[in-house]
């Protein structure tokens, strides 16, 4: 299983990133984070620390669950629930610009289920998305605004973005799906 | 997403995460909510901590996800039922379920047709999900029995009434953080309370120290069997207390004398704030309601600082949500 960001390549990746952030928005006024449930949330806090490092200012972040937007909901016959957790965005994001974070952006369905659920929340004045791997394969037409790494990979692989805060170690590896026949 | 299996939905669903951060396959067991009895500990705890993401949808300005899209949600009420049938029907509204109430007062029902009779019309109109409440114990199990819908017992005689209980240790746990060896104190009619039967298995079932207190007229007997501490002295249910839990006196299910007189329950069995001063410094008071204010609990004590009784109700919303939205996943499309 290849690393293909290490600890120190990540915190440097958030570093660029958060310089992007600031130069597109040209600074940090009227901005709002918001990270996806699971690893989006770790990463939207880094995020914000690394945007107060630069800009002196704090931009309010919250967390977003997307399981009640999902459009694999009820579809299988019978099966079990995904889990669903808490979604705590204590701000409001009218007029706001959200930055709107996930680790991974794959097929896009996941982004898909997140605007959704964030238009219920608002009117956002602009929606930015930000990922740490872009790995291809959208199956909807969603674009990233910030990227760390864009990743070609193939379908029979699994991109895990492991971080300090859940997995005890920062790191991004590709992975071969074992086959369950 | 085409789910072939859980392990490619998990990976594929969320990004390519590691399977462990994919939807966890907990569940309920059936297509039902019967009663607590069903229940295991962790089935329980599923459902309150879904409870919980629930309920900050209820605090959003738009109240509303589209999770249930599409699915038939029948209320059907044989008993009059003000509060848990609107609890219901919000929590179905808030889901975006299309709902249908059937009353029992506007119903073939007052014209002689049985239950079954009933539930196999509404069957061929195909709802996913029945919310029954029904003066005959059982009545939701029959009903789920002969349905291919998934039933919720909204209320069954004297038998169960499994959302009360859940919404109540939803209560609890968001005051003590746990139920595990909380004294939680029930005092008033146990008789004809199927709300007590629910909380007695559910409480004890996440470990509460539970005690029952009532009039001898109204101790169901060998309901120490369920491994309650019961006693006929409210003062000594109430001291040191975690929980008081107050039942109503269910006027509408009585035949024949149980005490003397309203004045006089009150006097031996009601919830004043002296008795209150016994319980913890930081108890907290309930009540499923409707209240009898001065039969069962002193009007100060309902009204009181102590009182989390409305919670009880916003509460309400949050875990019929929960228990809505897990048996969907369990019902056949």
């Amino acid at each position: 299983m290849p690393v293909v960001m290490d600890a120190d390549r990540m915190a440097r990746t958030l570093v660029r990133i958060a310089h992007e952030v600031v130069e597109r928005n040209r600074g940090v006024d009227d901005l709002t984070i918001v990270g996806i449930r699971t690893r989006g949330v770790p990463i939207a806090r880094r995020i914000a620390r690394n945007l107060f490092e630069i800009t002196s200012e704090q931009a309010p972040t919250g967390a977003l669950d997307i399981t009640l937007y999902r459009d694999d909901l009820m579809r299988h016959a019978v099966g079990p629930q995904p889990v669903v957790r808490r979604t705590e965005i204590p701000f409001s994001i009218d007029g706001k610009k959200v930055l709107l974070v996930d680790d991974v952006l794959y097929t896009g369905r996941t982004v898909r289920a997140a605007l959704d659920a964030l238009i219920d929340f608002g009117r956002p004045s602009i929606i930015q998305l930000l990922v740490v791997v872009d790995r291809g394969h959208r199956e909807l037409p969603i674009r990233a605004d910030y990227v760390g790494k864009n990743l070609p990979t193939s379908t029979r692989e699994t991109v895990h973005v492991r971080l300090q805060e859940i997995d005890g170690r920062d790191e991004v590896a590709i992975e071969q799906i074992e086959e369950v026949t | 997403m085409k789910a072939t299996s859980a392990t490619a939905t998990a990976a594929r669903s969320r990004a390519g995460g590691p399977p462990s951060d994919g939807p966890k396959t907990t569940r309920l067991r059936g297509k039902d909510l019967l009663g607590i009895s069903q229940l295991s500990p962790e089935e329980i705890v599923l459902i309150l901590d879904t409870a919980d993401a629930m309920k900050e949808i209820g605090a959003r300005p738009i109240k509303k996800v589209p999770t249930l899209r599409g699915k038939t949600v029948v209320n059907l009420f044989f008993e009059p039922s003000t509060r848990t049938r609107t609890s219901f029907e919000i929590a179905e509204k808030r889901l975006s379920a299309d709902t249908l109430n059937i009353a029992s007062a506007t119903s073939s029902v007052v014209k002689g047709e049985t239950l079954a009779d009933t539930a196999l019309n509404i069957m061929a109109m195909a709802p996913d999900l029945i919310v029954l409440r029904h003066a005959a114990s059982g009545a939701a199990d029959f009903l789920a029995r002969i349905c291919r819908a998934g039933i919720i017992n909204a209320g069954d005689g004297a038998h169960e009434h499994p959302t009360q209980a859940l919404l109540d240790a939803f209560t609890i746990r968001e005051h003590k953080g746990g139920l595990s060896r909380l004294k939680v104190a029930i005092v008033g009619d146990l008789l004809h309370s199927r709300v007590l039967r629910s909380n007695v298995q559910l409480l004890t079932k996440l470990g509460a120290d539970v005690w029952v207190c009532g009039p001898p007229t109204m101790m169901p007997p060998g309901i120490e069997r369920l491994g309650v501490t019961k006693t006929t002295s409210i003062d000594a249910a109430v001291e040191g207390a975690d929980v008081i839990m107050m039942l109503r006196i269910q006027l509408e299910r009585m035949e024949g004398a149980f005490f003397p007189s309203f004045r006089e329950y009150f006097a031996v069995f009601g919830l004043t704030p002296d008795r209150v001063a016994r319980a913890q410094p930081d108890v907290i008071i309930m009540h499923p309601g409707p209240m009898n204010r001065g039969v069962e609990i002193a009007s100060e004590v309902a009204d009181g600082p102590y009182s989390v009784i409305l919670e009880q109700v916003t509460n309400g919303v949050a875990v019929r949500m929960a228990v809505l939205y897990l048996l969907a996943g369990g019902i056949e499309a």
